[in-house]
């Protein structure tokens, strides 16, 4: 159990049942008052946001929350799927619960699935993953303009602004953090 | 290894500013109370037992404790014939932490003999508007939302007022459903003191607990805070000179203290005998971060001090 001191942002307790995380906290104590908690708590089930106050006395269950790392098969009628390599498990995520690992989602990629009482409820994809680029405008001879970007499609249909000298074919490394391009990679 | 010395540059760099408010601050404060025939002092920060309240934890030292407020040491010296006295101090204040919370902070207490807690606003008004005036801030001060005017007169509110004016439900029942502290903190602090200062006052009879009660309404017990800019700086109240009622309340709070498992205090029967001879005074304490923050612009209370619990 947590208590109330331990409360801090990113902490993931269970509350009616669900996940939640601490997306805000905040201290607060009136002049002779009680310790108050004022907290921000987003369902990591459906994303909706609340806001609650906690008492020091309350206490607080640990989200049973822990990642397994499984390998990407397949899409079908909008869910993907994941298998555990040593057990051949198989577990379905939805759109919703992809959110944006879907747009560098490649054939075989091993990723960490977010597990909820051991109920699937999540993904983290490693931090760079190498895409190909599928389309893009040729590159203009002259166009020198250095820092000048392009939009093009890379094969999991996500668009990306990348620099203008990248052409179609290329393989590109991608920061799946914050969805931008890095470097060209060879091969 | 070494790498806490560029971090202190940068964190202390940014902070040079208002660490030179803050001096000034309290040179200014010191400054007026002199200037007022106060007596500085300065009493034990660690002691034996500090007052059983019911939501103040001590921290201890040894067999003993260090103060949550001088206030103890402070009450004996003024019963002593010291009519006249103030202090600046840390105190310390078990798992307080937050933006505007450190478990170590700087007290500014004074008392005053022969006063009452509507005087003792009116010498905090005093001492405010000409600490401003003295740093430069005699046209008001910016706050969260806009400019919070000096100029008198400032706003006295009861807590009974402000909980109609505010809050969803009525002063009797927050209390009946003991949620007064959560309705204060959402609902009426935010709105204090945002054009002018404000005096928050005559709260309910229990959440005074060294404070004397109303002679017009014992309902009440004749405390306040100031607030500015929805921030809350000060706590004063006329003091309880009642030896006998002021056990009773120590020992009640003992008991729910007692009740929630909390650690036991003893009595601090010098301090109850002294209150024999206290003479009708009026007391009030000032949290320097807090005021350092408000004239410094700070958005939190780690702007205006040097160190941190976390960077030490």
């Amino acid at each position: 159990m947590y208590e109330a001191s331990d409360l801090r942002k990113g902490l993931r307790i269970k509350l009616d049942g669900d996940p939640y995380v601490l997306v805000e906290f905040n201290f607060v104590k009136p002049g002779k008052g009680q310790a108050l908690y004022r907290c921000k708590l987003k369902n990591m089930l459906n994303g909706n946001q609340f806001e609650r106050t906690f008492r020091s006395v309350d206490t607080f269950e640990p989200a049973d929350l822990r990642e397994k790392k499984m390998q990407y098969l397949y899409k079908e009628e909008g869910k993907y799927c994941f298998m555990d390599n040593e057990t051949y498990e198989q577990i379905y995520l939805t759109e919703e619960q992809m959110d944006d690992a879907k747009n560098f989602l490649i054939d075989n990629i091993e990723a960490e699935i977010l597990l909820f009482e051991d109920k699937a409820i999540g993904i983290s994809l490693p931090n760079f993953v190498d895409l190909i680029v599928t389309e893009a405008e040729p590159w203009a001879k002259g166009d020198t303009v250095s820092g000048a970007t392009k939009p093009v499609k890379l094969q999991t249909g996500y668009t990306i602004q990348v620099p203008t000298f990248v052409n179609e074919g290329e393989k590109i490394r991608v920061d799946t953090r914050t969805g931008e391009y890095l470097t060209r990679v060879k091969g | 290894m070494y790498e806490s010395i560029p971090d202190d540059k940068f964190i202390l760099a940014r902070k040079a500013n208002a660490l030179l408010l803050r001096a000034r601050l309290i040179q200014n404060i010191r400054l007026f109370f002199i200037n007022n025939n106060f007596l500085e002092v300065e009493t034990p920060v660690r002691i034996p037992a500090p007052a059983p309240e019911e939501h103040i934890e001590a921290l201890s030292s040894g067999c003993w404790f260090l103060q949550t407020s001088p206030e103890l040491c402070m009450k004996r010296l003024l019963a002593a014939g010291f009519g006249q006295i103030f202090q600046f101090c840390k105190c310390f204040r078990f798992e307080e932490r937050g933006k505007l919370h450190l478990p170590e902070f700087t007290m500014l207490e004074w008392y005053v003999a022969g006063f009452d807690y509507q005087q003792l606003m009116n010498q905090c008004e005093e001492m405010i508007i000409n600490i401003a005036n003295h740093l430069g801030f005699s046209g008001g001060l910016s706050c969260r939302d806009g400019q919070v005017n000096l100029i008198l007169p400032w706003e006295r509110i009861t807590v009974r007022e402000a909980f109609e004016k505010y809050a969803p439900v009525t002063l009797d029942k927050a209390l009946n459903q003991d949620r007064f502290d959560e309705i204060l903190v959402e609902y009426i602090e935010p709105n204090l003191g945002m054009d002018k200062p404000s005096f928050l006052y005559d709260y309910p009879a229990p959440l005074g607990a060294l404070a004397r009660l109303k002679q017009s309404d014992p309902s009440v017990a004749e405390r306040f805070e100031l607030y500015i800019g929805g921030l809350e700086l000060a706590n004063g109240f006329s003091e309880l000179t009642d030896a006998a009622e002021q056990r009773q309340r120590f020992i009640e709070a003992q008991n729910l203290r007692a009740q929630k498992k909390y650690a036991a205090y003893p009595l601090p029967e010098k301090f109850l005998s002294a209150l024999e001879s206290l003479p009708m005074s009026a007391g009030i304490a000032v949290g320097i971060d807090r005021l350092a923050m408000l004239f410094a612009g700070a958005a939190g209370i780690d702007d205006v001090v040097c160190f941190t619990p976390e960077m030490l």
